[in-house]
């Protein structure tokens, strides 16, 4: 009886640390604590293979490879949890990195469209604008790389 | 001074008589020309960007595309349009590219009011053009479009019942009472813009801008507008399958 109510109880928090806000690098700790842990039993259960059918039979699981059975439920389910969360976080940093070289770029090509229309202003007979246009198209430009079909043009 | 309402249900042509297009310098159509920018997610949409922008250009000086990555000729197409066109390095969702939107509006020097608008075709440039004056006349800092405000959209059942429950679920985590969720056209005046941060990438922002903008505590309204269910755009829309990564988005954080 005891194994259900302890299963549970650790499906509901894994369940509800996931959908708790993101704070911080907590899933590394937990990953790490849960680490230190498997390691621990690791070790006991080889020095003590009796160990795992005692402490199953305390709980009121038959044997301890079935023990060993809920465990790693738990373990993948707290496996899939942490790397949910540690996936948005990565995620959130990848759109805030394209979104400065997406701005710094649109900056710097405003710049160069102020510097044309100046230009042009200034000499009115002189071709400044297209100049000015092709120099935005070689300097600041940044593709996305093309998947298919560039590697052919190339060679 | 008409009373405050939370909600607009009179058709457009009623704003008329009440005098929203009553001067002549207000039916305009470059009326809202020198302070709004219009703020487009562009992914992937070439067969149709270069018209929506060429419209929105007759309307509008400020047209901003945000290319999420986009692999076809979407960014040519806006350009020669006559689009300011900002380039994502890689696909991002369409969340992102608003926020990138908004970032780079807040830049623009003279930028009051930003209009939300979807690359597909869908909306009716003559709704924006009325959200802005009602936004304008009232002093109201966001202005939500609707297509359920009146009957002029049909989106079918299945699409009625999968934004029926869109628009429950908003309304239960944002404390707003709005009529739809998950409309591309929006309002959002330049300071109400800056005062949030949209970090759902991906489709949940819908709900996540309506939940950050309504904590502002700043005057909104909703606005009838008509949805063009064209054959491109129901491709191209939501399947109903998406809806739960929507929900999945919002629950788990």
């Amino acid at each position: 009886m005891w194994i259900q109510i302890l299963l549970v109880v650790a499906v509901i928090v894994i369940g509800l640390f996931l959908a708790r806000p993101t704070g911080g690098d907590s899933h590394l700790a937990i990953r790490r604590l849960f680490m230190f842990g498997f390691v621990i039993v690791a070790i006991v259960s080889i020095l003590f293979p009796q160990w795992l059918s005692y402490i199953a039979n305390l709980i009121g699981v038959g044997r301890g490879a079935d023990l060993l059975l809920y465990a790693l439920v738990l373990a993948f389910l707290i496996s899939v949890a942490t790397t949910y969360r540690r996936n948005v976080q990565v995620n959130r940093r990848i759109t805030h990195l394209a979104r400065e070289i997406t701005l710094a770029r649109a900056e710097a090509e405003d710049a160069l469209r102020r510097a044309a229309v100046v230009d042009s202003a200034a000499r009115p007979e002189a071709p400044a604008r297209p100049e000015a246009a092709e120099r935005v198209e070689g300097t600041v430009r940044v593709d996305p790389p093309k998947l298919d079909g560039a590697a052919g043009q190339v060679g | 001074m008409p009373e405050r309402r939370s909600h607009v249900r009179a058709q457009p042509i009623l704003f008329c008589k009440n005098g929203l297009m009553d001067s002549s310098a207000q039916v305009d159509p470059r009326r809202h020309s020198r302070d709004t920018w219009i703020v487009i997610p562009l992914y992937n949409e070439e067969s149709v960007i270069g018209r929506v922008v060429a419209e929105l250009r007759e309307h509008f000086d400020h047209i901003v595309c945000i290319d999420d990555g986009s692999t076809d000729d979407s960014v040519a197409e806006a350009e020669a349009a006559g689009a300011r066109v900002l380039r994502h390095p890689v696909n991002l969702g369409q969340g992102a590219a608003l926020q990138t939107g908004f970032d780079y509006v807040g830049t623009q020097p003279g930028a009051g009011y930003i209009v939300t608008f979807d690359a597909d075709g869908q909306h009716r440039i003559e709704d924006a053009m009325l959200m802005l004056d009602l936004a304008k006349r009232d002093d109201v800092a966001i202005v939500f479009g609707s297509r359920f405000l009146d009957d002029r959209t049909n989106p079918g059942w299945v699409k009625h019942v999968v934004l029926k429950t869109a628009v429950w679920v908003t309304n239960l985590t944002t404390g707003l009472q709005l009529t739809d969720a998950h409309n591309g056209l929006r309002v959002i005046r330049t300071d109400a813009a800056a005062r949030i941060t949209l970090e759902q990438d991906r489709m949940a922002h819908a709900t996540e801008i309506v939940l950050k903008l309504g904590r502002t505590g700043l005057p909104w309204r909703e606005f009838p507008v008509e949805l063009l269910y064209t054959d491109y755009s129901k491709s191209k829309g939501q399947s109903v399958l998406n809806s739960v990564n929507i929900l999945v988005d919002l629950l788990v954080r």
